[in-house]
């Protein structure tokens, strides 16, 4: 085998930048990139089989759980050309696989000179997949083409190899055939990483420069830094600076990830490796931003570095009000792996105490409430989400308002909100519903394409608020699950919007009010107060519900007065068991919120602020763990 | 001396009705003869042998009340029902004005059975009337033929019950408001001197329970269910029957003394299997089965499965959910000002009695019946 030992492999720190080759893979979620990854530690021996385990760099359970990357991790892997059999270092960058994550996977794209962009060939080409294509062609990436999955039944590979072949404009046959499970072609693709992609060019003997493509805390040895060095050489006698904040760090350790940790002497041009400086807190080392020596410092920083900005937020309130501090304990340690997230404490009249966090996207914040219930054990209320709407008010006071609270009352100037360039991806069948689905979501057809045959490429501008609220539950649902989505921000546009409140006896509830546009307030207002309607239980008194813009009601709905709670018959033996209903109940009451006089279960909360699609989604789950 | 009223539960049925969850068993549930004789004989010997227990426990006592529930105890042969009696009263003291009462079934007694009864010791009796409409009796599973109740309650009174009851089950589903003003009518028209009416609890673990789980059954709404409670309550207290609890009226002077032993916690022993007891603020209870209950009966007279031991809080939620029922209520004195915090608003709503509660005691009115669980909640909370 064309694998070589590690202690015989070139050494980090005085490689050759001739023998190295930087590369990432680009996929779709559960196209099968850990699967080709495992099959590449297998290959290259740097995991002995025998400590083998399937999605071998995925770290978090959520990660092997979901089958997607959330954080890139970076790998160096010796190898023997087949084909000049001269040695090698190959660095494979992961990337991570979504959406709310564009900046990161940018930054990782920045780190390669190549990209082997691998499809499943029974699915084709996702839109995900489509946009990190792109990028990674404006990133100027040289692309390797991979099928993999070739060993399925339904593997149709001539097919996607067209589209592939399409889509990067190079021959059908110039696509790579291989199955990541049963290892067919993985050799080879290896020795084409190696052929194809370009060695990565660096001036040795220029001030430092290292870019950070991912910062990851650690329990044990605070933030783990990793980089690739662009020019000079980083060493573990240096003291480093950071571009962006200027701040001085000593260097603790410097090393590569070969899977595991190995401490290295330092890393050269164009080498991959991690840094640790001592930071507890991966803001003071942000992923973009450039590494420099402090007693040599660089002039200019490399380009692309940017401020993570949430683009989602929602608040998340613990159903148990005493679990507060325990929540916001848990932000504080997710917010040291995790700069894109931020939060500050909110107070909600139905809520109690809570957090109002900020979120790059709908899987970002899907992922951090999971984290938080799974790590922290705590049950969580998450508000309905909404996007950044910049508002001015009728005295022109412009306020950015990330809460339906913090709306102002009274005349408004105008309001704005970010708009999102989307590309759908579907079977051509779909094309009708697909643009049915974007029109009704206020959005304007930019081009369609046709991938291949009956495959196209369908792109809308959006408000993004619109796509925050379940459009891609109905997307999936409407194209039968084969349509897939991007996304990426473009600016905002004025909009004609408005904020419902709803109101229980006349008290407002804040956790139920929205921004939504003019045309679907009344929707919202008949949905929630139909809803309510449903989940608040009979009191012994009316309950009037309404829906409000301002002082206008919009829709009404009323609970009647209960008139019967009382069980007929208590004899003997009822006594305890009538007792023991009561104190039941007695607790339930205790946990009973109060809205003015009328008592609010907080199930009721949670069920109305759910979605259909996310009741679908707790019934999927209940049943894969059943 | 003190006072100790006595319960007897005798947990067999002929068949099984659809939404009864009591502690009960068919013969074929049981595999025994279809005919309960044999069953009935050795069934109160294992009564006696725990009324031993019940003595060695209790002390000696003055005995107000018996009460005969089930199941059906007329299932028993009526010389066997009365060697309880005979039983309690040869080791304890019967009070000279004691109230014997059993439940029957109208559709199985025949006058002579009943005279027997009465001749055992007996001196009320409470028929399970239920419903006087075929339809509802049909869907509660009940067979009996109304015209056979009017027939039983005339019997008891000819073989000399002073003190005839009739139990009625309201909410069925199905059951029209008519329907069950029909049944009130028919009810009053019968000579009986005690009436309880209930709406019917859908148990989960009964036929009925199942039924409306799975859709099959669907039971009419609350407010209509409270509409029968207010027009019940209307035409007895019409007819000169008074409530002196929730879902009991009476004529004066008839209202069931046993009963109210339950809500006023005094002192009780419940004999037989599933059988529950109130001693002191001690509650215990005997294993259910009949076989357990034989087994353990046989083995050591005590057929206790388990007790608890009230501790001050529980006995006041209990004093309150049991006082709040009848038409003495509470006295507002006795309440905390804790307890008593939300009463006003329930007063200005119309569910206390005013006149009551300027008498210094908390009185449910009609619509506040309909509501006690919730004002015991509110009170308790």
């Amino acid at each position: 085998m064309p694998a070589i030992p590690l202690s015989q492999a070139p050494q980090p720190s005085k490689t050759n930048p001739a023998q190295i080759r930087n590369f990432c893979i680009i996929a779709h979620i559960d196209h099968g990139k850990s699967t080709l990854a495992d099959r590449m530690l297998g290959i290259t021996e740097v995991v002995e089989q025998r400590n083998m385990r399937a999605q071998y760099l995925d770290r978090m359970d959520i990660e092997r759980e979901r089958g997607i990357t959330i954080k890139s991790q970076a790998v160096r892997l010796p190898w023997r050309s087949g084909l000049d059999n001269q040695e090698y270092i190959l660095n494979m960058i992961d990337t991570p696989g979504h959406v709310d994550f564009t900046y990161e996977v940018s930054r990782s794209l920045a780190a390669c000179e190549g990209a082997v962009l691998l499809v499943d060939c029974a699915q084709g080409i996702e839109a995900q997949t489509l946009a990190n294509l792109y990028l990674a062609m404006e990133n100027n990436l040289t692309i390797i083409p991979v099928l993999n999955k070739i060993d399925l039944p339904a593997a149709q590979p001539e097919k996607f190899a067209e589209e592939l072949a399409k889509l990067i404009g190079c021959q059908p046959e110039d696509c790579l055939r291989v199955s990541g499970k049963t290892g067919v072609g993985v050799a080879e693709l290896l020795d084409q990483i190696v052929l194809q992609i370009p060695a990565p060019v660096g001036d040795a003997d220029a001030a430092t420069r290292a870019l950070i493509f991912d910062s990851v805390y650690d329990t044990y040895r605070g933030v783990v830094t990793y980089v690739r060095v662009v020019d000079g050489h980083l060493s573990t006698r240096d003291q480093i600076q950071m571009f962006s904040t200027g701040v001085r760090h000593e260097m603790l350790e410097v090393g590569v990830i070969s899977p595991e940790p190995v401490v290295s002497k330092g890393l050269g041009v164009g080498e991959v490796g991690y840094v640790i400086t001592g930071v507890k807190d991966v803001r003071q080392s942000r992923v973009g931003d450039t590494i420099t020596t402090y007693n040599n410092p660089a002039k200019v920083a490399l380009a692309g570095y940017k401020d993570p900005r949430p683009m989602v937020f929602s608040g998340l309130f613990p159903i148990d009000g005493a679990d507060f501090p325990l929540l916001r304990e848990a932000l504080d340690k997710l917010q040291l792996n995790d700069a894109a997230l931020v939060y500050e404490p909110e107070s909600s009249a139905a809520l109690g105490f809570g957090f109002r966090c900020g979120f790059l996207g709908l899987l970002h914040m899907e992922i951090v409430r999971e984290r938080l219930e799974r790590e922290s054990n705590l049950t969580l209320i998450s508000t309905a989400p909404n996007v950044v709407y910049k508002v001015t008010s009728g005295d022109g006071k412009l306020l950015t308002v990330t809460n339906p609270s913090e709306y102002p009352d009274g005349k408004i100037e105008k309001v704005e909100e970010p708009i999102v360039r989307a590309t759908v991806l579907a079977p051509s069948e779909f094309i009708g519903t697909i643009m049915e689905l974007c029109q009704e979501r206020r959005g304007v057809l930019l081009g369609m394409d046709y991938l291949s045959e009956d495959r196209v490429e369908i792109r809308y501008t959006l408000p993004l608020a619109e796509i925050v609220f379940d459009f891609f539950d109905q997307l999936k649902s409407r194209t039968r699950g084969y349509a897939s989505l991007d996304y990426e921000p473009i600016g905002e546009a004025e909009g004609d919007l408005v904020k419902v409140d709803i109101l229980l006896q006349g008290e407002k509830v804040d956790a139920f009010s929205a921004i939504v546009h003019k045309d679907k307030a009344y929707a919202y207002g008949t949905m929630m107060t139909g809803k309510l309607r449903e989940l608040i239980p009979r009191q012994q008194f009316e309950i009037p519900i309404q829906a409000a813009i301002g002082g206008r009601i919009i829709a009404r709905e009323s609970i009647r007065a209960i008139r019967k709670d009382v069980l007929a018959k208590c004899y003997g033996g009822d006594i305890s068991r009538k007792r023991k209903l009561l104190e039941k109940q007695k607790e339930g009451k205790k946990r009973m919120k109060m809205v003015g006089r009328v008592e609010v279960p907080q199930e009721a909360f949670v069920a109305a602020l759910t979605t259909d699609a996310d009741i679908d989604k707790a019934k999927a789950k209940a049943k894969e763990r059943e | 001396m003190s006072i100790l009223a006595f319960y007897v539960h005798i947990p067999y049925c002929v068949r099984r009705c659809g939404y009864c969850d009591f502690n009960t068993y068919t013969p074929s549930e049981l595999s025994i003869s279809n005919d309960l004789s044999a069953t009935s004989a050795t069934y109160i010997d294992l009564l006696l042998k725990e009324l031993d227990f019940a003595r060695q426990t209790a002390g000696e006592a003055i005995v107000p009340t018996i009460f005969f529930g089930g199941g059906t105890p007329t299932l028993m042969e009526s010389k066997d029902l009365g060697r309880v009696i005979s039983g309690i009263s040869e080791r304890l003291e019967l009070a000279p004005d004691v109230e014997i009462t059993t439940e029957a079934n109208p559709d199985t007694v025949t006058k002579e059975k009943l005279a027997a009864l009465r001749e055992a010791g007996f001196n009320r009796i409470s028929f399970g009337m239920q419903s006087a409409v075929a339809h509802v009796l049909q869907s509660l599973d009940r067979t009996h033929n109304p015209e056979n109740v009017l027939k039983a309650t005339t019997w008891a009174r000819e073989v000399g019950f002073d003190e005839v009851s009739v139990d009625l089950i309201y909410g069925t589903a199905g059951e029209s408001l008519a329907d069950w003003e029909f049944t009130i009518d028919t009810a009053l028209a019968l000579p009986i001197t005690h009436i309880s009416a209930y709406a019917l609890i859908v148990e989960s673990g009964t036929k009925l329970g199942a039924q409306v789980k799975r859709g099959e059954v669907v039971m009419p709404d609350d407010d209509q269910t409270a509409d029968k409670y207010l027009l019940a309550d209307e035409k007895f207290s019409a007819a000169g029957f008074d409530w002196y609890e929730l879902s009991n009226w009476a004529k004066p002077g008839s209202a069931c003394r046993h009963n109210m032993a339950y809500w006023n916690g005094d002192n009780w022993w419940g004999l037989g299997a599933g059988a529950h007891s109130h001693i002191s603020g001690r509650r215990f209870w005997n294993v259910k089965h009949p076989a357990a209950y034989t087994q353990k009966v046989l083995e050591s007279g005590n057929p206790m499965q388990d007790q608890e031991i009230l501790t001050a809080e529980e006995a006041r939620s209990e004093e309150i959910m049991l006082q709040i029922r009848l038409v003495d209520g509470i006295a507002r004195a006795s309440l905390s000002e804790g307890e008593a915090k939300s009463l006003p608003t329930f007063l200005v709503e119309g569910y206390l009695l005013s006149s009551a509660w300027e008498q210094g005691r908390v009185v449910l009115s009609k619509t506040g019946r309909l509501m006690a669980d919730r004002i015991v909640r509110e009170i308790l909370v």
